[in-house]
């Protein structure tokens, strides 16, 4: 028995040496130039003609690079694998010229011929790509993707030389170059792939370490799943004498409280997020490395207009004036978050919706008694559909207190499961339910075109001919101050019918180390790598 | 003994196919599926996807496809992680898991064994008392509550270790491992007790000391062997609920193990992943009862002599 004693006394022994006093990463990154970054969950892969996610858009927008890429200051995109471009007149037809030093990681020259053959491999149906509509701008793509054409030489990029791209669009759309910063836009090197697999295989192994090829300021050095991918500086990439970084180190920290303590204990220089709990007092304590951020998302309520309580708009209104915003933002969600007063969240650049949703509880009375409620005939039970978070669970108690002081309804909360609540929306089995819109690029289109009829994410089951004909007018004109305005009648629409209510404007909350420099706040907080470094003050 | 190791295992095979099967048509009535995100897909998109995973198919041909699948140890593509099998994401976290499993246990077995001998040697004296009264508090603290705790003492506030990873600095194995030991310490130490105050009223204790053996010998030689029993056939299940049960400590402590892979395939709705980690865990609680009644049969000359 002493030999079973022995062994683990040994193991124990063993442990407690391991225990020695180590430099922090945040330490150690300062003198070799890595930067520890906190991902929030495990990527789903780096096929960014696959993927979907924020982790896996933070590891893409290093490992590979589209025609144009995000300004790190926001605002209107800037040259990426394109080093210049024309517009047509019309505003229908875009020239891209590539970068004459453009190279893959390995070397090759990037052509306009590898971003048709990427474009192709998008819009291909067997793919199953999930984010094909991106390019559904481009004439002919979305033909090509629904199989109502089959020849790809018919869709609306062309490569007329090996570093000149055209690009032709339905009509003239004045968010196509932000679009082209979205990664599902960006190119994949064929012969790598298609030593793996097929143009439609998601499966290929051609994202693994040691196969990855792709055109971006940063290569792929290791994955170990769950516990750490590292990127290293591509020697290849055009402009590599900005980038100052040697290493990014991405963690898949799922656990905002593993996060903080991990980012408390020197092992990461920016966390993904922050536990709401701990916002206010890292706020009335002035913690240095809190950081509020704008961000370009609306917190939001949907109502099924197709439910029978719901389908007057005088009670959706009654319903939206009777939430003090104010409020919410002030005592519930407490981190800096804007109350909201439009769908589109104002400075979208440079779009500042006009409409106005009054807190005015007896206004409210009033257009439920309109609609035929009183006393005599009570407005039925409302139940709020939310997937199970707390921080949902606080605005939904605070709605539901605020419902039934100021207009007497009996309001149930019901959480459910994130996939369950998904399907729960998706088939029109709920009566009201929390939602968030984040924009993929920037402009109001990004919202106000999921409320038009038959987009997936509409989920209201609201149709308004006037409101899809404006934002469809929008779309096909090339100025911007006239753009605007019909973008704006449709928001005053869109506000009046209120199929939903937007309570507030996120901000993005993070911590990051003041060692860190060149990470600015940015309205879609895309942040390049390639202008970060580290210098401690 | 062989007999009913080989019946054993004989059994096992139907006990995985019910779990499989059982799994398998469990999921598919959950409500929502894979492919289901804020971002809605258009009907185009989920026909493609659907057709890319066999999901169109009818239930039954997707069930006889994928059980001729893990017949031959194929347990299909991650649906949330294209281009990952489920085999490769359950050996990548397996090892890992598994370490910390040993670990835990190993300083369950030292702390429990330990201070549950001690207390039954020293039965109601403070000797008795406190341990007794530790290990029930570490049944009631759950590792939740402990992680958090051993990490704001020992790693922020102390700053002596790494508070979270596994592997990547050192000394990071050691607040994950003490976290999950000493929930198990504690059952080892109150079984412990339990059995050697059984063993130490029979006879042959009572002969041993008769026949004038010093108490080390009759407490380490005689007493231990079969005051320890309720110990070794409590590791079977023990070792296999490490396995499975260690997504708490994984998620607190950011460890690659295989428990964060199950409990997130369930809510992504990775349906090969969640049917391929629970036949997996099945076999792993078949397998580690299976061992520890062995090591009770082998520990005990009575059922040795019966079997």
């Amino acid at each position: 028995m002493t030999n079973y004693i022995k062994l683990p006394l040994l193991a124990s022994l063993f442990f407690v040496y391991s225990c020695s006093e180590t430099i922090s990463p945040v330490d150690s990154g300062l003198e070799n130039k890595v930067f520890h970054f906190g991902n929030g969950a495990e990527p789903q892969g780096l096929d960014p003609h696959i993927v979907t996610g924020v982790p896996e858009h933070h590891l893409l927008i290093g490992l590979c690079e589209g025609l144009t890429t995000s300004n790190p200051k926001g605002g209107a995109s800037v040259a990426g694998a394109a080093e210049s471009w024309d517009i047509s007149e019309d505003g229908t037809i875009y020239t891209f010229y590539l970068q004459q030093n453009g190279k893959w990681s390995n070397g090759d020259q990037v052509t306009a011929d590898d971003f048709v053959w990427s474009w192709k491999r998008i819009l291909t149906p067997s793919l199953g790509s999930q984010y094909p509509d991106m390019l559904y701008y481009v004439k002919g793509a979305a033909e090509y993707h629904t199989g109502t054409i089959n020849d790809f030489s018919d869709v609306g990029v062309k490569a007329l030389d090996s570093l000149t791209l055209e690009v032709t669009l339905n009509n003239p759309t004045p968010f196509f170059l932000g679009l082209l910063s979205h990664y599902s836009t960006w190119p994949v090197h064929r012969e790598t792939l298609l030593k793996h697999g097929a143009i439609d295989d998601r499966n290929g192994a051609w994202t693994r370490p040691g196969n990855f090829v792709c055109n971006g300021a940063f290569k792929l050095k290791t994955w170990e799943l769950n516990n750490k991918i590292v990127v290293e500086k591509n020697e290849m990439y055009w402009d590599s004498e900005t980038v100052q970084l040697n290493e990014i180190h991405y963690y898949p920290v799922a656990n905002q409280m593993t996060e903080d303590r991990m980012f408390r204990a020197g092992q990461l220089h920016v966390t993904s997020s922050l536990p709401s709990q701990k916002c206010p007092s890292y706020i009335e304590e002035k913690n240095p490395n809190l950081r509020i951020d704008p961000y370009m998302g609306t917190y939001f309520y949907r109502f099924n207009v197709n439910n029978p309580a719901l389908t007057d708009p005088k009670v959706r209104k009654a319903l939206a004036y009777s939430v003090n915003r104010k409020q919410i933002v002030e005592k519930v969600t407490k981190c800096g978050q804007i109350p909201a007063y439009s769908f589109t969240p104002p400075g979208s650049n440079g779009y500042e919706p006009d409409t106005k949703i009054p807190y005015n509880p007896e206004l409210g009375k009033q257009l439920l008694a309109d609609a035929g409620y009183d006393e005599s005939n009570p407005f039925p039970k409302l139940e709020i559909l939310f997937n199970t978070n707390e921080d949902h669970r606080k605005v939904a108690l605070a709605v539901q207190q605020m419902w039934q002081q100021n207009l007497g309804i009996n309001v149930e909360l019901v959480n459910q499961d994130w996939k369950v609540y998904l399907n729960r929306e998706m088939i029109g089995d709920f009566q009201v339910s929390r939602a968030g819109w984040i924009g993929d690029y920037e402009d109001p289109n990004t919202f106000l075109d999921t409320l038009r009829p038959n987009r997936g994410n509409n989920k209201t089951g609201w149709e308004n001919p006037e409101y899809d004909k404006l934002v469809e007018l929008a779309n096909s004109n090339n100025n911007q101050e006239e753009r605007y305005e019909l973008l704006m009648k449709a928001e005053r629409i869109l506000i009046n019918d209120m199929p939903i209510v937007p309570l507030y404007t996120y901000v993005r909350v993070y911590q990051l180390s003041s060692d860190v420099k060149g990470y600015f706040p940015n309205y879609l907080d895309h942040h390049h790598p390639k202008y970060l470094y580290l210098e401690r003050d | 003994m062989i007999r009913i190791i080989l019946k054993r295992i004989l059994l096992a095979i139907p006990v995985l196919i019910a779990v499989a099967t059982l799994t398998f048509f469990l999921i598919k009535q959950a409500p929502g599926g894979p492919f289901d995100a804020e971002k809605a897909v258009s009907p185009q998109v989920l026909k493609n996807l659907n057709a890319a995973y066999n999901l169109d198919a009818s239930q039954w041909e997707q069930y006889t496809d994928y059980m001729t699948g893990i017949a031959q140890g194929d347990f299909g593509p991650s649906f949330r992680y294209p281009g990952r099998s489920v085999t490769e994401m359950i050996l990548t976290g397996l090892p890992v898991t598994f370490e910390l499993a040993i670990y835990a246990i190993l300083i369950a077995l030292i702390i429990g064994v330990f201070s549950g001998v001690l207390a039954a040697l020293k039965r109601n004296t403070i000797l008795d008392f406190i341990p007794m009264a530790i290990a029930m508090i570490g049944i009631c603290v759950p590792t939740f509550l402990m992680g958090p705790l051993l990490v704001l003492i020992f790693g922020i506030n102390l700053e002596l270790l790494p508070v979270s990873g596994w592997n990547q600095i050192p000394g990071d194995k050691l607040l994950p491992s003490l976290t999950l030991g000493f929930a198990y310490a504690a059952y080892i130490a109150r079984l412990s007790r339990g059995g050697m105050l059984e063993v130490l009223n029979q006879d042959f204790i009572r002969t041993a000391r008769a026949k004038g053996l010093s108490e080390t010998a009759i407490v380490t030689k005689h007493a231990m062997q079969g005051g320890l029993l309720p110990v070794v056939s409590f590791l079977g299940p023990a070792i296999a609920g490490l396995l499975a049960g260690s997504f708490v400590v994984e998620t607190i402590f950011q460890i690659p193990g295989l428990g964060r892979f199950y409990v997130e395939a369930a809510f992504n709705r990775d349906y090969t992943m969640i049917l391929g980690t629970t036949i997996f865990f099945s076999a792993m609680i078949v397998f580690f009862n299976l061992m520890s009644d062995i090591a009770a049969l082998w520990l005990n000359p009575r059922s040795r002599d019966d079997s």
